[in-house]
């Protein structure tokens, strides 16, 4: 896959069709692939890598080159497709000046669970059927891809690509059962003491480093509320000993309605807080109340939070809702 | 430095009663920036508004904060009086310590506590207002009736007599509404089609009235003195400047099954058709759903016979847009569908009726030229049920939970009718209460009862059930004589619960005004403004706000007039200042606040802007138009990035009011 996605890259980039390429770049590790745009064909050869660790959701990367002159050749798995009909349907990005290469994906590896199953000295990683080979430097290990899936993609709702100008690999379908409200479920029937307490343990690790903020893709306000005095929400942030509450309600309430639920804030989280469960719930919520909708299937901004149906719930249902 | 005089009124008892006003004006008078606190039995009065004013310019006040009643009841008054006494009417703030605080608190203690938090709430606000200074927008002098029965057209005409351009958007081929269909009128007998049909016809040779009959309206952009309204004019398949109204194509079509709605159903027209012989414009309508011709384009008779030509099978449906200062709904009522009553068994028996339906039967023009018959066989009904409240005065699952209003009257009407004309008919009226209130109303029910010997029984009906001889077994309940009945009736009569015209709730997302769970509009002030929308101008004409006969309905489209030619006669309306406006450089552009903006006053373009690298970006962001926006907020909550913010209310203002009420 990386060897045909490469071959593509500069093909387009040669051509002058277009003018740089957005994908990943090997880090330290080579489970630490990070986004990375590249203007030249050497530069992709040496440096451009896709396999089963690059996770990141690159979409946003195309708000640093939408000034810039020429089109851009933008790699996307299928969960990113819809944060870049999300970036456009917002007019953050002109879709003319995007290439996008959709690529197939059967989910991604989180390095931590097979960390966790006592491997190290990782260099590598294969797919080979319902098992990944991960190599070392000591030799190669085969473990499950269930057991070291990331947990996103085992509730993956949508291997289709919701927008692209080519494909490699496969496109695929969305997932109608994909169980990704079980845990969110499970929130809704604790007491609201529980769900407090639940949440204070999680949030009360947070340490405002801002990486869920930077990653999301919902996240391109010119200026931030949270880096601006005068919105008078800067400093609601951190009221008390449990700072951090205020600052994750209020970006979920932000990303309402937009949220394509890509995982990208639970993914980058160095203190491992479930963010997407925030998310989450308001999607459910929204699709239980106004009907299904996927932020970014399409290029529309109407979702429904901001746009009026005559079926949608009375707001006395959504206040007796709110009530429980 | 700012100076603040706070001033807290007594209103009487109504305040005073419940909060220590002495002690909120003692307490507020401690916080910061305030220089002044005063109490006053009346704020409102004279003396009190000389109260402010002689404060404002002795202690050179900056902001005043008036404890009182709601801002919808005062702050115009108090705006007044700053402007009055030199102080810009924006750094007015009311904190409302009557209709939230001492009318719904008994205990005196709490309820002071919670005036002081108000007040330290609207000092706080006031603290962040800037003075406002209000534009102004012109006037479209042309206002547009939204349906054309007998409330819409006496608005019509009034506004038109006062001189000014009026149109009125009809659904149906023709004027009149339902009271067309009225036989009497109630409490005078006097004929609804003598006294109505005039009223149509001077409306349609009103040089100042333009009626679009068999039109909708479909959209509605604009603001209180410019609306652009958007109007389909279905295809009636009939050219209207060149039909005559002879009515010949509607005696030669032949499709001749077409139930006719006129006459509830009750018979039969053709497929193209002349509603009544009175209709305005009396113009023939082509039914596309019937007509053979335009369903597979085979027979063309009603063109051959048309002497002028004015059948046109290729006429499409067109859209007018016209600007209007001011719009009227008159959208009306229905009676409620009774089907789903299966108790009175009126899918079962064609002489289970409804009361419009009675109507008919007795109206000359009707099905049955006036002479009353039963539906089934024909034949004269000698012993008829009427039943009172049927949908109306119910729980909610099951029907109406209101009285419509028009029912005792009419029902005593049919009933006083019947006995006079047919006197061998016995008549039998099962009521809940009987309700007159109404000049010579309960005068008009006496008669029934006492001269013309209706039997009125309080109670209610159980069940209809129909019989194989045909008639009906009415069983029903005698509450006064405490004992089951059975009526062997031969025509059952259901006085349905009206309900507001269907089209009423789509208009009333167009216009963005208030309904209420009924779908009955909302006006500004149940009492003090009836006539009025809570939406500056739209107002509202007849049924479409309540049940109601028609001199009240008359009164009202009236009334309603006044308020549109009130509006009408000014060059300028004053805007309000307190609209949104966009941060740029804040601003995404993301188009959010577009899609809640219910005005459609926000556009967006692409702009440059100098970076602090010296280099230029191009940046699309948000405007919003100050002469549309009518400062609802929806935007400022829409926008994620905290650009929008609307002038008076402001989100900083907001989150100190919020800060003042928690500390």
């Amino acid at each position: 896959m990386q060897e045909v996605m490469k071959k593509r890259a500069i093909e387009l980039l040669t051509s002058g069709e277009v003018a740089r390429v957005i994908g990943w770049t090997a880090g330290e590790f080579a489970y630490d692939a990070t986004p990375a745009i590249f203007e030249t064909a050497e530069e992709i050869e040496k440096d451009f890598v896709y396999d089963d660790f690059t996770a990141a959701n690159v979409s946003k990367y195309l708000l640093r080159v939408k000034t810039l002159e020429g089109k851009t050749l933008v790699f996307l798995k299928p969960c990113d497709t819809y944060s870049l009909n999300q970036l456009t349907a917002e007019k953050r990005i002109d879709r003319e000046k995007v290439y996008v290469i959709g690529v197939g994906c059967e989910g991604k590896a989180d390095v931590e669970k097979i960390k966790a199953r006592g491997i190290s000295g990782i260099v590598g990683i294969e797919a080979d059927g319902d098992n990944y080979t991960v190599k070392t430097v000591y030799g190669d290990e085969t473990v499950a891809k269930a057991d070291v899936m990331a947990d996103r993609c085992i509730t993956c709702k949508s291997k289709k690509l919701a927008s692209y100008d080519e494909i490699i690999g496969e496109d695929g379908e969305e997932i109608a059962n994909c169980g990704r409200f079980d845990l969110v479920e499970k929130l809704e029937q604790m007491t609201s003491e529980e769900r407090f307490e639940f949440w204070q343990g999680e949030l009360s690790r947070c340490i405002r480093c801002n990486a869920c903020r930077n990653v999301c893709p919902a996240c391109t306000c010119e200026q931030c509320v949270f880096d601006n005095p005068k919105s008078g929400i800067a400093q609601k942030a951190a009221a008390d000993s449990f700072e951090e509450k205020m600052f994750h309600i209020i970006r979920a309430y932000h990303v309402a309605g937009r949220c394509t639920d890509c995982g990208e804030c639970s993914r980058v989280c160095p203190e491992h807080i479930p963010l997407h469960l925030l998310n989450r719930k308001f999607i459910k919520d929204m699709d239980e109340l106004y009907g299904e909708y996927q932020a970014g299937d399409n290029e529309d901004v109407k979702h429904p939070l901001i746009s009026f149906t005559f079926d949608d719930a009375e707001p006395s249902i959504v206040r007796e809702r709110g009530a429980e | 430095m700012q100076r603040i005089g706070v001033f807290v009124c007594h209103c009487g008892t109504n305040i005073a009663a419940t909060v220590d006003v002495k002690a909120v004006a003692e307490a507020l008078g401690r916080e910061p920036s305030v220089v002044l606190s005063a109490e006053y039995q009346y704020m409102c009065s004279e003396s009190g508004q000389n109260l402010i004013k002689d404060a404002i310019r002795e202690h050179g006040l900056t902001g005043i904060v008036v404890c009182s009643c709601s801002p919808r009841m005062h702050e115009a008054t108090f705006r007044k009086t700053a402007t009055a006494a030199g102080l810009n009417p924006y750094m007015v703030e009311i904190a409302n310590i009557r209709e939230q605080c001492s009318w719904i608190h008994k205990n005196i203690e709490e309820a002071t506590e919670k005036a002081i938090i108000l007040g330290r709430a609207a000092i706080a606000k006031v603290l962040l207002n800037a003075p406002l200074t209000a534009g102004e927008s012109p006037v479209v002098k042309r206002a547009l009736v939204i349906g054309g029965g007998i409330a819409g057209i006496q608005t019509a005409l009034d506004i038109a007599e006062a001189g000014y351009e009026v149109d009125i958007v009809e659904k149906n081929p023709t004027i009149g509404g339902k009271m067309t269909q009225i036989d009497k009128t109630f409490p005078t007998l006097d004929c609804a089609a003598c006294i109505l049909t005039p009223k149509m016809v001077d409306c349609a040779q009103h040089e100042k009235i333009k009626i679009y009959s068999y039109s909708e309206v479909e959209a509605v952009s604009g603001f209180v003195g410019n609306f652009s309204v958007k109007i389909k004019r279905k295809a009636r398949y009939v050219d209207e400047t060149k039909c005559t109204g002879c009515g010949l194509c509607t005696e030669k079509c032949p499709v001749k099954k077409v139930p006719n709605e006129f006459n509830m159903g009750m018979d039969n027209r053709r497929a193209v058709y002349i509603p009544f012989a009175q209709a305005v414009p009396k113009i023939a309508t082509i039914d596309a759903d019937h007509c053979n011709m335009l369903k597979n384009g085979k027979c063309g008779v009603c063109a051959k016979v048309c002497s002028v030509g004015a059948i046109d099978y290729k006429q499409k449906d067109t859209i007018i847009e016209e600007k209007y200062g001011a719009i009227v709904v008159a959208t009306g009522f229905n009676p409620i569908k009774v089907d789903k009553y299966d108790e009175y068994a009126y899918s079962q028996s064609k002489d289970v009726i409804t009361s419009l339906e009675f109507e008919r039967l007795t109206n000359a023009a009707g099905p049955t030229s006036g002479t009353l018959l039963r539906p089934s066989d024909g034949k004269h009904p000698h012993t008829i049920v009427f039943i009172q409240c049927v949908g109306s005065r119910c729980t909610p699952e099951k029907g109406k939970t209101y009285c419509s209003k028009i029912c005792c009257m009419y029902t005593a009407k049919h009933a006083m009718l019947t006995r006079e004309k047919y006197p061998d008919t016995d008549v039998y009226v099962f009521y809940i209460d009987v309700r007159t209130p109404g000049k010579n109303f309960d005068e008009f029910y006496r008669r029934a009862v006492e001269d013309y010997g209706v039997h009125y029984i309080k109670g209610a009906v159980g069940k209809v059930v129909p019989r194989a001889d045909g008639t009906l077994d009415v069983q029903g309940s005698d509450l006064i004589m405490n004992e089951q009945i059975h009526i062997k009736a031969d025509l059952v009569v259901l006085a349905a619960a009206i309900e507001p015209d269907k089209s009423a709730r789509p208009l009333a997302t167009m216009l963005t005004a208030s309904m209420d769970t009924n779908d009955f509009f909302t006006e500004a002030h149940a009492k003090l403004r009836p006539v009025e929308s809570p939406t500056a101008g739209i107002f509202l004409s007849g049924t479409c706000q309540g049940p109601k006969d028609i001199p009240e309905t008359v009164s009202q489209a009236s009334a309603c007039a006044v308020k549109v030619v009130g509006l009408l006669a000014k060059d300028k309306l004053t805007c309000n200042p307190c609209v949104a406006h966009s941060d740029e450089l804040m601003c995404n552009g993301c188009g959010q606040c577009a899609n809640v903006c219910p005005y459609g006053a926000i556009s967006y373009s692409d702009k440059e802007f100098r970076m602090p690298d010296r280099t230029t970006k191009m940046r699309r962001v948000a405007y919003v138009n100050p002469a549309v926006c009518q400062g609802c907020g929806a935007c400022t909550v829409t926008c994620p990035s905290g650009a929008m913010d609307l002038y008076g209310f402001s989100n900083e203002q907001i989150m100190a009011e919020v800060d003042a009420i928690c500390k």
